[in-house]
């Protein structure tokens, strides 16, 4: 487990908006790191800042504190252009809603083929629609859709062009931002298909965002949970679900819709108050409570925790 | 069983007029809705579910048209003719509609903000509902959208009236949505999607608040939705739709854990909640059958690798598994070989039997 090579670490990151009087923090503070080829799935309600994070590893949103490093290399801030020639080709972001992320007025070889025009500069015509033709194919679409427009897919197809969008940059690192939110359930179930395919062909690694913990539970290796811009939870997904410790990472997971009527109509809901915690003496740290996973707690709630653990 | 039938669809066909094209969107659904259960139904997108509940209310499309069948709504007390059935597929005018639509039957629909108005008060919207059904005016009005708030869950009632949409979140805008749907009392809630706009932790507590007003007002819920999860939290009973038609109705625990149609296997079988980590979640193959064309036998059977031979000559009727649970499928016909359920169906089923 130790020996295994980091590909991104991200050391107490601050993503604040605004300045001065109207500052808004909505990261605060957030350490992690993701492994080489693992599936590391980050969740959170909405507003929690969970896609705020994915887009400032892309270098979308600026950063205001903290470091974010990519293969050991400082990523964010200031970074020379070659770096960041590499960083834009090889990390690469999938989209929540593929209605919205797909140029309506292009067609699907532009679009697909849209990061080459700015890294690989030296590629001719033939060469260019070669590239799109395998990732289409790549994705389970059809060569010839190139010279359609995006209206005329299903959401499911959209959202393939959106990974094979992805796929022409030979990326090594996909941060998949909530991608299968918008999709019907059996689409669902075909593009969680294609992008595990993908992870064990290339050896990708994930960044995945969502809300849905369910989804998580089957894709993810370790799961990080995210209240307020602050990580509460991280751990290994069956870790995760065998003994959430934090209050909130419970009550998530007890809001967790499942596929059983009778243990459904008598679940109780578990309501996260964020005043449960005291914290004016005692302030809370990142403990690991067992090997592998990390909570935020102070030192009574800790002393709960071992309790419960031991239990 | 004395339940009482509040709303009755006897062999509906809807069709749409597209460019001369006609698309057959509902084919001969019939379905008994009862006095209080909720009903949920399921599907695809694509699948007929919110165009066959746009015809209880009047709001299909334009180039819309109910070709045969009847909706029979029991529910009428008026002075003209009480617990009379008055039938909805008959009614043309706008007028005829204003007696039924938001009184008697209403909606609510997937994404809140864009079913608020973003230029009026949350207050003046609940009003405008109640001074329309109601005709309260003044003090009394207020006091009326006040309450409804209050019983939707909204704390602060009276300063949040004065509010916009804007100014709430995604789950208090559906709650305010909730709101001006029961603001006159409706026999009937139709709810399309109501939560997938929204995060699982607000979803949880929006269903909690519907199952609430469920009891306390006395209303019959029709539930649309592609998650089985909600599904199985919220419904009384479950009917499976697939290409315009019902494949499976049956109560929650009969569909959930005895499910018959190999659509309905298929549905829950590509869930993420009983997928296996490292291995290959089962996806259907292929996309939803044309509407334009006539649909010989099962509609699913293309796209379903155990389909029978007959499956694609004849059409299969209903079958009775039990007198609340039919499927529509040859599989259930006394000469049909014996056709395993895939293995995530006996999970459940284990499950069930591991609880008791």
């Amino acid at each position: 487990m130790k020996s295994r090579e980091v590909l991104l670490d991200v050391r107490d990151l601050e993503v604040a908006f605004g300045s001065r009087r109207k500052k808004f923090v909505a990261v605060n503070g957030v350490s992690f790191q993701i492994y080489k080829g693992e599936t590391f799935g980050l969740v959170g309600e909405s507003g929690s800042g969970k896609t705020t994070i994915g887009r400032a590893i892309i270098r979308i949103t600026p950063t205001s504190r903290g470091d974010i490093l990519y293969k050991g290399e400082k990523i964010n801030g200031s970074i020379s252009k070659e770096l960041d020639t590499k960083v834009v080709s090889e990390i690469q972001m999938i989209f929540q809603d593929p209605m919205a992320s797909l140029n309506e007025r292009a067609k699907v070889d532009y679009i697909v083929a849209e990061g080459t025009y700015n890294t690989k500069k030296h590629l001719s015509k033939s060469e260019r629609a070669e590239l799109v033709e395998n990732s289409l194919i790549e994705v389970g679409l059809l060569p010839e859709f190139a010279s359609r427009f995006p209206h005329e897919f299903s959401g499911g197809q959209r959202q393939r062009i959106g990974i094979a969008r992805s796929l022409i940059m030979e990326p090594q690192f996909i941060i998949a931002d909530e991608p299968i939110s918008a999709l019907d359930v059996s689409i669902r179930a075909q593009v969680l298909n294609l992008m595990s395919k993908l992870q064990k062909e290339r050896g990708l690694t994930y960044l995945f965002i969502a809300h849905d913990l369910s989804v998580m539970r089957f894709i993810s290796d370790r799961i990080a949970v995210i209240n307020k811009g602050v990580i509460v939870e991280l751990a290994e997904t069956e870790k995760l679900f065998a003994h959430p410790l934090h209050p909130y990472t419970k009550a998530l997971l007890s809001a967790l819709p499942m596929v059983d009527p009778k243990s459904e109509k008598n679940k109780k809901l578990l309501v996260y108050d964020p005043k449960m915690h005291d914290y004016r003496t005692d302030k809370p740290e990142w403990t690991e409570a067992e090997p592998g996973h990390f909570v935020l707690c102070n030192k009574a709630e800790l002393k709960r925790i071992l309790g419960e653990l031991a239990v | 069983m004395a339940k009482k039938t509040i709303l009755s669809v006897k062999d509906l066909n809807v069709k749409f007029n597209l460019r001369g094209k006609i698309l057959h969107a509902i084919r001969d659904v019939s379905i008994d809705v009862y006095k209080g259960e909720s009903l949920a139904i399921v599907g695809e997108s694509g699948c007929g579910k919110s165009v066959l509940n746009k015809n209880f209310i009047g709001m299909l499309d334009v180039n819309g048209f109910v070709e045969s069948g009847e909706i029979l709504y029991f529910g009428l007390n008026g002075t003209e003719a009480p617990g009379q059935a008055v039938d909805l597929a008959k009614f043309k005018k706008e007028r005829d509609w204003l007696k039924i639509r938001g009184k008697e039957i209403c909606m609510i629909l997937q994404d809140p903000m864009t079913s608020l108005n973003p230029l009026k008060t949350i207050g003046s919207q609940i009003a405008e509902a109640i001074r329309l059904h109601q005709n309260l005016k003044g003090a009394e009005l207020k006091k009326a959208v006040i309450k409804t708030l209050e019983d939707v869950g909204i704390e602060d009632a009276k300063r949040r009236c004065r509010q916009y949409p804007h100014e709430f979140s995604g789950g208090m805008r559906q709650r305010v949505v909730i709101a001006i749907a029961i603001a006159c009392k409706p026999k009937i809630l139709i709810c399309d999607e109501p939560t997938t706009a929204l995060d699982v932790t607000i979803q949880a507590q929006i269903l909690g608040l519907l199952k609430e007003l469920k009891s306390k007002l006395d209303l019959t819920i029709i539930f649309i939705t592609h998650d089985l999860g909600v599904v199985a939290n919220i419904a009384d009973r479950v009917a499976v739709m697939y290409a315009g038609e019902f494949v499976e109705i049956g109560m929650c625990e009969e569909v959930f854990y005895d499910p018959r149609h190999p659509y309905t296997w298929a549905l829950l079988s590509s869930l993420p909640q009983l997928g296996v980590k490292g291995k290959e979640l089962y996806s259907i193959k292929g996309a939803p059958p044309n509407l334009f064309k006539h649909i010989e036998g099962d509609a699913f059977a293309v796209r379903n690798p155990k389909a029978l031979k007959i499956d694609f000559i004849e059409k299969p009727p209903f079958f009775d598994i039990t007198p609340t649970h039919k499927a529509r499928t040859w599989l259930l016909d006394k000469r049909a070989p014996k056709v395993e359920p895939p293995e995530y169906i006996r999970n459940i089923r284990c499950g069930k039997e591991k609880r008791g």
